[in-house]
């Protein structure tokens, strides 16, 4: 078996080929798929016949018998199907709140900055320093705009702040603070000094022992209590430390695990060099751990995205808040249902956009740590 | 001689390392940590000493006992006005916890399902899982609670309710079924079954061990079990005179008369939770099972156990290791999730609270007893997770 001169392909003694599945082709793949006893058999009838009636249902109600414009909300009253023109009439107050008519321009131009950047951050267009530097300076960017009392923007108080805006804002301040606090918290946790050690378990496991709901009424009802009465801090950032603080909290056990991960003689040898204790954290050890923790960390990320929803509860208009507003309009109140499903549509694509982020920065990680150990 | 000592250790318990002491640096550190937190401790509760002095305001917990004048949305337990803050804390304490409990019980048997779904061989079964775990894990579970409850107010009115074979009424006053006269009797009946389950538990614990000893099956362990549960039940339910009359509900005027009513406000926090929650479990339940070796599937398969077998005897002990951990702690987050009925008006502790608080002005008081409940409730959850951890762990393994 030596005809082949010249060429190193070895005829013979490989392994033998494997042999065609039996049946393969389209057909009998969906049958094995689908029909391969009569037990899925019958299970895929009735699920396909279930889903079937469920989405004919869904597109005569959604889309055939729906009202789609109708400013008056007469149409609505008779047709058979959604009425989806509570959406084209109360966009606006869903999406900006009730910030002041004229200047809702600053919060469409908020919006438009935000989802710019996280595209081209979500496609990496940048280097990292240059992403989280073009983050601070969005954020810097959106308080100005929705404050305004300088560059000859009117001043708008945190009271009329919404809407979308307000949620990102949220958003990034919770993340921004938390993490930082969240590092803080799982180094303290591991901290050999037994004040140190026992400070950060507390506050770890006290927040995450309570609802987020009893964090933020601390915040919101209490903490001016404590603070003498000249010093008054704004109800939003009372509470945004609530939320600042929760996030931490979960965040940080997340971080510990990343910590807990890192080899000990990657510290040790740091330690042999001569480094202090915060440039080895910093340098050696946070490197590594937050790397590690970072796909765990995404999903706080995205609990802490549609953790905002609960400022709808406090009286303020985010994305939730706001509709709530909308929706009380006498004349729109019978469509919560198209309302509500709006804004359920609108988390949906936020977090599903945040979680495929997160799972390419997973593969990342893992592509980096394959090169690295070959 | 050293040499066999050194290695007699060595092959034994490692022995721990000494004792560091504390530098004198460390010592500093942590005192001066120690003051600057005790200093503005000290702060904060002068401030909120003169504030409450300010606006002539007492602190203390004997509001307790003063007379609430406040009502209260219905639900499992009921508040008149009239009675003590006190007793309005366990109302909402009662109320959070039967809905919690409700809510575990449906979202695990929900979550288990869709999770071995997504596993299915089923192209279709896995497909909707999927869809399912996206749709509910990918949203806020507050504009889910908020949606359902705008679903169940907007149903029509109870003359044009939507019914199900004029027994299961579903209209804009809730959600009606039939429901035994006399429901009393039928709780203790089954409180009693419950208890005759615990005993026949320890009776399968007993059989196991005598098997174990002795290699003897005792045959009738399933029957006696039963019978365990079943004869109390029985006994309490034919003290009582045997009750069978069911109470259906009847539209009278513009709403239901007889049977049970389930109010748009429970329906939409134990939807909301439950729906929110089975997702998660969902993700848990398929990653435990794909945690165990599919050596171990096709090894049981080659020694003939059956596939009920299969998945009872040899991948549920093994998943459950990998299940239990992170299934408490999507417990502890239902429970206090469960807050979440403040949006829609379900009398739970924390909504209870939010009105305690408004008519009492005992801000601090309320907010910390309430805080201090959800810690307890979410502590225990802990401990007992912990506990059947220790049961499903492999013996002789730390992890």
């Amino acid at each position: 078996m030596s005809a082949a001169i010249g060429s190193y392909a070895t005829i013979g003694n490989d392994a033998p080929r494997r042999p065609a599945p039996h049946g393969a082709g389209r057909l009998a793949q969906l049958k094995a798929r689908y029909f391969a006893t009569p037990g899925t058999s019958l299970l895929t009838i009735v699920l396909g016949l279930m889903t079937a009636w469920a989405v004919v249902s869904f597109v005569r109600w959604g889309i055939i018998d729906a009202v789609w414009y109708d400013p008056t909300a007469e149409a609505c009253k008779t047709a058979s199907g959604a009425c989806w023109a509570v959406i084209t009439e109360k966009y606006r107050v869903i999406l900006l709140g009730t910030y002041p008519y004229d200047e809702q321009w600053r919060s469409a131009l908020i919006i438009a900055i935000w989802v710019v950047w996280a595209v081209l951050t979500a496609f990496r267009l940048f280097p990292l320093r240059m992403r989280l530097a073009g983050w601070l300076a969005v954020f810097v960017v959106t308080l100005v705009l929705m404050r305004g009392g300088v560059f000859g923007l009117s001043y708008v108080g945190t009271d009329a702040w919404g809407g979308l805006p307000l949620t990102f804002l949220v958003f990034g301040g919770t993340v921004a603070f938390g993490i930082p606090l969240a590092i803080l918290l799982a180094l303290g946790r591991r901290s050999p000094f037994p004040v140190v050690r026992f400070v950060s378990i507390a506050t770890i496991e006290g927040v995450r022992g309570i609802p987020l709901l009893v964090v933020l009424f601390f915040g919101t009802l209490i903490l001016p209590l404590f603070l003498p009465p000249q010093l008054d801090v704004d109800k939003l950032v009372r509470a945004e430390i609530g939320m600042v603080i929760f996030f931490a909290a979960y965040a940080a056990e997340v971080i510990r695990g990343g910590l807990q991960a890192v080899a000990d003689g990657q510290d040790e040898a740091a330690k042999a060099l001569g480094m202090g204790y915060w440039l080895r954290m910093r340098k050696i050890v946070l490197p590594q751990a937050v790397a590690i923790a970072i796909p765990a960390l995404f999903n706080d990320i995205i609990r802490a995205f549609k953790n905002t929803t609960y400022f709808a509860i406090l009286g303020l208009f985010d994305v939730l808040g706001a509709t709530k507003v909308a929706l009380d309009d006498p004349a729109w109140v019978r469509y919560g249902l198209e309302g509500y499903l709006f804004v359920f549509l609108l988390y949906f694509l936020i977090c599903s956009g945040l979680s495929l982020y997160g799972r390419s920065l997973e593969q990342d990680h893992a592509r980096r740590t394959r090169r690295a150990e070959q | 001689m050293s040499i066999l000592k050194k290695r007699a250790t060595a092959g034994g318990a490692v022995p721990p390392p000494p004792r560091r002491r504390l530098s004198p640096k460390a010592v500093f550190w942590q005192a001066a940590l120690l003051v600057v937190l005790a200093t503005i401790a000290t702060w904060l509760v002068m401030n909120a000493r003169a504030a409450l002095d300010a606006r002539g305001m007492t602190s203390g917990l004997g509001f307790l006992f003063d007379k609430a004048q406040f009502s209260l949305g219905e639900a499992f337990f009921h508040f008149r006005p009239g009675e003590t803050y006190l007793t309005a804390f366990a109302v909402g304490l009662g109320n959070t916890v039967m809905v919690s409990v409700v809510s575990i019980i449906t979202a695990s048997l929900l979550g288990t399902l869709v999770g071995l779904a997504r596993l299915s061989r089923n192209g279709l079964a896995s497909g909707l899982a999927q869809a399912y775990v996206y749709a509910f894990r990918n949203t806020p579970q507050l504009v889910q609670i908020v949606f359902w409850y705008s679903f169940f107010t907007l149903l029509p009115h109870a003359r044009n309710s939507w019914s199900i074979g004029e027994l299961i009424f579903a209209s804009n006053r809730g959600v009606s079924l039939p429901a035994p006269e006399n429901g009393a009797v039928f709780a203790e009946a089954a409180a009693a079954g419950f208890l005759g389950f615990l005993v026949a538990w320890g009776v399968s614990i007993l059989a196991e061990r005598r098997r174990r000893r002795t290699g003897l099956r005792w045959k009738p362990l399933r029957a006696v079990q039963i019978a365990l549960i079943l004869a109390p039940a029985l006994v309490v339910w034919a003290a009582a005179g045997a009750p069978a009359e069911w109470s259906v509900p009847v539209l009278k005027g513009f709403n239901f008369k007889g049977g049970a009513t389930l109010s748009p406000e429970f329906l939409a926090i134990y939807f909301g939770l439950s729906f929110y929650i089975a997702a998660y479990i969902a993700e848990i339940v398929r990653a435990g099972i794909g945690s165990v070796d599919f050596g171990q599937f096709e090894a049981a398969n080659t020694i003939g156990l059956s596939k009920s077998d299969i998945y009872r005897r040899i991948v549920a002990p093994q998943a459950l290791r990998v299940i239990i951990p992170p299934l408490a702690a999507q417990y502890v987050s239902l429970l206090k999730n469960s807050s979440l009925g403040v949006a829609i008006g379900y009398p739970d502790l924390f909504s209870i609270s939010n009105t305690m608080l408004t008519y009492s002005g005992r801000t601090i008081e309320v907010l910390c007893i309430m805080a201090a409940v959800y810690l307890v409730m979410a502590l225990a959850i802990g401990a007992a997770s912990n506990a059947a951890n220790r049961y499903f762990a492999i013996p002789g393994r730390t992890s």
